[in-house]
């Protein structure tokens, strides 16, 4: 037999809980979810500097060119005033919208079980995770915003402006990195999930005001882009980096709007979040 | 053997799961007291993964109820997850990160202050025979090391129960025999109670203190592995032989290609 263990060294020491240490214990859980997908960016930050190509596309070579041809009318401001708010959201869209599939190979290899047995409430694990997707929504805006620099293009760039887009970038991240969470938990496979994000992508992004305002889209089509989350999303960078006129919305409508679909987002997620285990 | 006067850490009481037509778990009552391992043995499908995410709190019971560490599992999954420690079948560390790292989310999961993390941690390594791997991306550990980091993963939080599913599928003998050292230590030094899958009747045989041989969602046959080969009264009889008699040659087809899908897959990850 064994000689008995120790009273220090006996794992049966589960750690106190009280009640104001609730809030900080939530916190420290999401800063541990964003903690660690930063960690993991570090390892390997190839899909960054990958997803940098698609905005400079964008900007330099559509941008220019509809720049010179005058075909779309942005009243007071030049093309690429009015398109790179547009970008820089297509881009949060485009890197947010295909974040599930992390979900869907940790559920294959088994890793999300070691979420899911964490006392952390799926409400976090989704908002955390959701937040965390936000570290590559802001690596995009950084690049947008660098390249317009480059490009010349002249933007309100001051500190509050500058918050404000940091704000905007997150809740878009979050929201559309949430309902490609939503997406996830509810088809099984990674060909299936792939499906779907392209499926939507195209839609969200011509039914918006990314690229184009909406006065010039035919009228059936309108509604369908006062629905759509990336019009706040572009209408909120618009309000914060363009000098004047071409928006839809007062800011607080358009941010109000991005977190409230955000957090119904992460609700329904976190409902469905539990289907990953089984 | 001493005899465990603590109250049981473990208690199912008609613990039952279906899913549509099928019955994957069959009112399934037992007990498990603190420092004591607890073996689920059975042909694939029989149950026992079911059964264990259930106990974990991942799945909810059609039917019946348990107790773990004292809470109910489906009242207070919140308790439970709390106080129980879980190494799935599949692979739950992430290869993308280092081992350190796989700890660090772990704890904060957990809650456990920053200050108190990194200790911790440096001590779980040390007691799996980590503490040299800590840094090192677990893209490039070994089968057996994946698992030790897991064991030690579910460790952090000083569990009151750990469950381990197929704890050793796919590993090498050598790598087997050290996690079955690991588990022994655990039991030895700590009294966690464990609760363990396996389908090789010498690791039940080897580990475990009472073993539940489960068929088509029921227990069989349960007893201390001595006593269940006693039981079939021939001698040199082994858990192998106990196992025939009670599960049959006869291998449950449902699931059967989807298991050892899965099994093949994790068996492969693992080399």
């Amino acid at each position: 037999m064994s000689p008995p263990a120790s009273s220090e060294s006996r794992l049966v020491a589960p750690l106190a809980r009280t009640g104001s240490g609730e809030i900080a214990e939530v916190v420290g859980q999401v800063a541990t979810i964003v903690g660690y997908e930063a960690r993991k960016l570090r390892h390997d930050p190839t899909e960054l500097l990958l997803r940098a190509i698609q905005p400079a596309l964008w900007l330099v070579v559509f941008g220019s060119a509809f720049t010179a041809i005058h075909a779309i009318p942005t009243g007071a401001l030049t093309y690429l005033q009015f398109l790179t708010p547009g970008i820089l959201a297509q881009s949060v869209l485009f890197i947010a919208i295909f974040y599930g599939i992390a979900s869907i190979r940790e559920r294959e290899l088994g890793i999300i079980i070691k979420f899911l047995v964490s006392p952390a409430r799926r409400a976090i694990l989704v908002g955390g995770r959701a937040l965390s997707a936000s570290l590559r929504g802001l690596s995009q805006a950084v690049v947008v915003l660098l390249l317009a620099t480059a490009l010349s293009v002249h933007l309100r760039i001051t500190v509050p402006s500058v918050a404000g887009v940091i704000v905007a970038v997150i809740l878009g991240s979050a929201l559309f990195s949430t309902l490609s969470m939503v997406i996830a938990s509810l088809v099984r496979t990674q060909e299936r999930f792939l499906g779907i994000g392209q499926l939507l992508t195209m839609p969200l992004f011509f039914a918006s005001n990314a690229i184009y305002p909406i006065t010039i889209m035919p009228r059936w089509l309108r509604p369908f882009a006062y629905a759509n989350p990336l019009t706040y999303l572009v209408d909120a960078l618009r309000n914060l980096t363009t000098p004047q006129g071409t928006v839809l919305f007062p800011l607080w409508v358009d941010l109000t709007v991005l977190l409230g679909v955000t957090l119904g987002l992460i609700l329904l997620c976190a409902g469905l979040y539990p289907r990953m285990a089984q | 053997m001493v005899a465990s006067s603590a109250a049981p850490v473990v208690v199912a009481e008609e613990l039952t799961r279906t899913f549509g037509d099928l019955t994957a778990v069959d009112r399934l009552t037992f007990a498990v007291p603190r420092d004591q391992v607890f073996g689920l043995i059975g042909p694939n499908g029989a149950g026992k993964t079911t059964t264990i995410k259930m106990l974990t709190t991942l799945l909810h019971p059609s039917d019946g109820h348990a107790r773990v560490a004292g809470y109910d599992i489906a009242k207070e999954p919140g308790e439970v997850r709390r106080r129980i420690g879980y190494v799935p079948q599949l692979i739950s560390a992430d290869a993308q990160v280092t081992g350190y790292e796989n700890l660090w989310v772990v704890g904060g999961l957990y809650g456990i202050p920053r200050a108190e993390r990194g200790p911790r941690i440096r001590e779980a390594l040390e007691l799996l025979g980590l503490a040299a791997f800590g840094d090192e991306l677990v893209r490039n550990y070994s089968g057996g090391m994946i698992r030790r980091l897991e064991i030690a993963s579910a460790l952090l939080h000083r569990p009151e129960v750990l469950f381990l599913d197929e704890p050793t599928v796919g590993l090498d003998p050598v790598a087997r025999e050290a996690v079955w050292e690991q588990i022994d230590l655990l039991k030895r030094r700590f009294g966690t109670a464990i609760v363990l899958t396996t389908h090789y009747m010498e690791e039940a045989d080897r580990l475990c203190e009472r073993v539940g041989v489960m068929h088509q969602g029921k227990f069989v046959a349960v007893g201390s592995p001595a006593e269940l080969k006693a039981g079939l009264g021939q001698p040199g009889a082994t858990l192998q032989d106990v196992f025939r008699r009670y599960a049959g040659e006869e291998v449950e087809l449902s699931g059967a290609y989807r298991e050892a899908g899965r099994t093949r897959r994790v068996a492969a990850r693992l080399e």
